[in-house]
């Protein structure tokens, strides 16, 4: 009993960015990146990363659901049954991506359409419902948003890499939400018998290429590879 | 001989080197010319001479048909679509010097590319150079159609030795077929230079030369893949089901021997077969695989033929599996050691299933003109799967055995 309420006096006494806290949110950047080493939310990373405006606009869907769905978790944490909490986990995160999709669909609605039902599927993205129930269901709010933070980051990051190879491969341009696509290399490099990697545009060069992103983090870090 | 071998010994490099690339090159250099001095330590063993280095050379023998053939058919079907030398017999040595000038550098490329990166692998993982990508070099180019750019050619090689064999862990460890993994890697990334029409024949013209106005560029299976949607005998089809026709352009005889546009070294079944009786006599090719790829090739073909619902079901089996790189396929891509199937049971079971799914993609589906890669593809990846069955199949068998005999 003493022990537990001296944590509990102890952690008002925490600093908003203490270290522990700073931890949750860069280790999902690199070391306990959710793609990379945990290999969740995989197949939304193969699926929306041929263009680089759709892998944002994602990313960016995917922190705020995260954000929203962790706050909300972890200040229910204390009156959630936990025979029903993978429900109400479910409700939680089903009307946050409803919400996002409905924006989505107001301001920017050809992305929103390219990204069609990929959005609706990040109800079952595994990082989510993961992070709900490895972080939110037993922490505060505060480092539950920092979590949350951190993880939609470590995702966002892979999607962004990823998407920026597969369009500048792909399709020879790059392009931003709100700005469209870019074509960047001029028609000479066309005319002198290059051209645009169509295996790039295939889910398949999508793994690949998260592959040697894996390959690359573990090449540089050992600890993380496994026999 | 002596000479040469001193010179060798005197230009060894640092073994201990921070990045001994200089030393594992020169180590694959020496191994490459002379026997490697390894000899075993201890008891008695008998040592077979044909190591890794050996049966890749065999192989690269049985390839050597298929490659002077293909460099020879190079030329002819550059100077008939010129119509220029259209006997086979007229301006051999004009045939084989466009040939050479076309196809060298395909060769060139594939080598240069590839073990050059097998060279920084080796010396970044310390071993010694395995002679793997012998042959997978020389399977590259001889897949390939002749206009294929050679860019390409470098970014394909390099795909397929980088992730087709050297994630897994280098030669001996790859599931898919190398050189296969580089056809589909440019099949599937640069579809317009690996298919169609305009990539099979040369056309390139000196001043005062044409094209002939029949000509066309496609594959026999590219013609064939046309007639597929249409019921059989629509008049549609006549033109083509001409070319297959004993005068034709494709005639058997013509596919058998490889008078027919293609990838370099596919269209002829009679050099291949010279390969695949060199690769049988030393052992070295499974004979299992290459018959129950023939039989599979060959069953398939019978049931398209008795269901016949458009004109490419009714060809002729033995000319279906003449045509493409069918025979190609079987005789060396199917029966790499390392991704087919281990088992005896295995192996018939991997080469059968290859050689329908051969035929069956190449008919139902007309994108895909080419089948045989796909199915040997697919057959790698299924490999391990049908060994782990089989050896279990064995071991429940035993196992019922060994119960009875206790009881």
């Amino acid at each position: 009993m003493s022990e537990v309420a001296e944590k509990e006096v102890k952690a008002p006494k925490e600093p908003l960015f203490s270290k522990k806290n700073k931890k949750l949110l860069t280790d999902p950047l690199n070391d306990d990146n959710p793609i990379t080493v945990q290999v969740l939310g995989i197949c939304s990373a193969l699926a929306i990363t041929v263009q680089l405006q759709q892998a944002i606009i994602m990313a960016v869907s995917v922190i705020v659901v995260l954000i929203g769905g962790n706050l909300t978790i972890s200040l229910m944490r204390n009156t959630i049954p936990s025979r029903i909490r993978i429900i109400v986990q479910l409700v939680v995160v089903a009307s946050l991506v409803i919400l996002v999709d409905q924006i989505l669909k107001a301001y920017v609605y050809d992305i929103s359409k390219a990204l069609s039902v990929f959005v609706g599927l990040i109800i079952t993205n595994c990082i989510i419902m993961g992070r709900f129930e490895a972080f939110a269901m037993g922490n505060k709010p505060w480092p539950s948003i920092l979590d949350a933070i951190g993880n939609g980051a470590g995702y966002g990051a892979i999607l962004v890499i990823v998407a920026i190879v597969r369009e500048i491969f792909g399709s020879g341009a790059i392009s931003f939400p709100g700005m469209g696509q870019i074509k960047f290399l001029p028609e000479a490099v066309y005319e002198a018998g290059y051209m645009n990697n169509n295996l790039m545009i295939l889910p398949p060069m999508a793994l690949v290429t998260v592959g040697i992103i894996i390959w690359v983090q573990r090449s540089k870090n050992p600890e993380l590879i496994e026999d | 001989m002596k000479a040469l071998e001193q010179l060798m010994e005197k230009m060894k490099p640092n073994k201990d080197a921070k990045f001994p690339l200089a030393y594992w090159v020169w180590d694959g250099t020496y191994t490459f010319l002379f026997t490697p001095g390894h000899v075993t330590k201890k008891g008695v063993h008998v040592r077979d001479a044909v190591d890794l280095k050996r049966t890749m050379f065999t192989v690269i023998i049985a390839l050597l048909p298929a490659l002077l053939f293909g460099i020879w058919n190079t030329g002819h079907q550059h100077y008939l679509a010129l119509g220029e030398f259209t006997a086979l017999n007229e301006g051999f040595m004009d045939k084989v010097i466009f040939g050479l000038i076309k196809v060298l550098p395909l060769v060139v490329v594939s080598y240069g590319v590839g073990l050059g990166i097998e060279f920084i692998f080796c010396s970044i993982n310390k071993h010694p150079i395995q002679e793997g990508f012998l042959v997978s070099g020389m399977l590259i180019p001889l897949c390939m159609p002749v206009e294929v750019p050679l860019w390409m050619v470098a970014v394909a090689t390099a795909f397929a030795v980088v992730i087709g064999k050297e994630v897994f862990g280098g030669t001996g460890m790859n599931i898919l077929n190398p050189a296969l993994t580089a056809r589909a890697f440019l099949f599937f990334a640069y579809p317009t230079k690996m298919s169609g029409n305009a990539v099979w024949v040369s056309t390139d013209v000196d001043q005062g030369q044409q094209v002939v106005d029949s000509f066309s560029g496609a594959t026999a299976l590219g013609n064939l893949a046309e007639t597929v949607g249409k019921p059989v005998g629509d008049a549609a089809n006549d033109s083509i089901l001409a070319m297959f026709s004993t005068d034709g352009m494709y005639s058997l005889y013509n596919s058998f021997m490889g008078f027919i546009p293609g990838s370099v070294g596919e269209t002829s079944a009679v050099a291949i077969l010279i390969g695949a009786a060199i690769l049988l006599i030393t052992g070295i090719g499974s004979w299992r695989i290459m018959l129950s790829m023939l039989l599979g090739g060959l069953a398939m073909g019978y049931i398209f033929n008795a269901f016949a619902v458009n004109d490419f079901m009714t060809l002729d089996p033995i000319h279906q599996i003449m045509l493409g790189g069918f025979m190609f396929g079987m005789v060396f891509m199917a029966t790499d050691p390392v991704s087919a199937a281990q088992t005896n049971k295995g192996k018939w079971i991997y080469g059968f299933l290859a050689g329908f799914l051969a035929i069956m993609i190449r008919v139902f589906n007309p994108a895909y003109p080419e089948g045989v890669m796909m199915a040997i593809l697919f057959m790698n990846v299924m490999a391990p799967t049908i060994d782990h069955f089989v050896v279990q199949s064995n071991i429940n068998k035993r196992m019922k055995r060994a119960k009875v005999a206790t009881a």
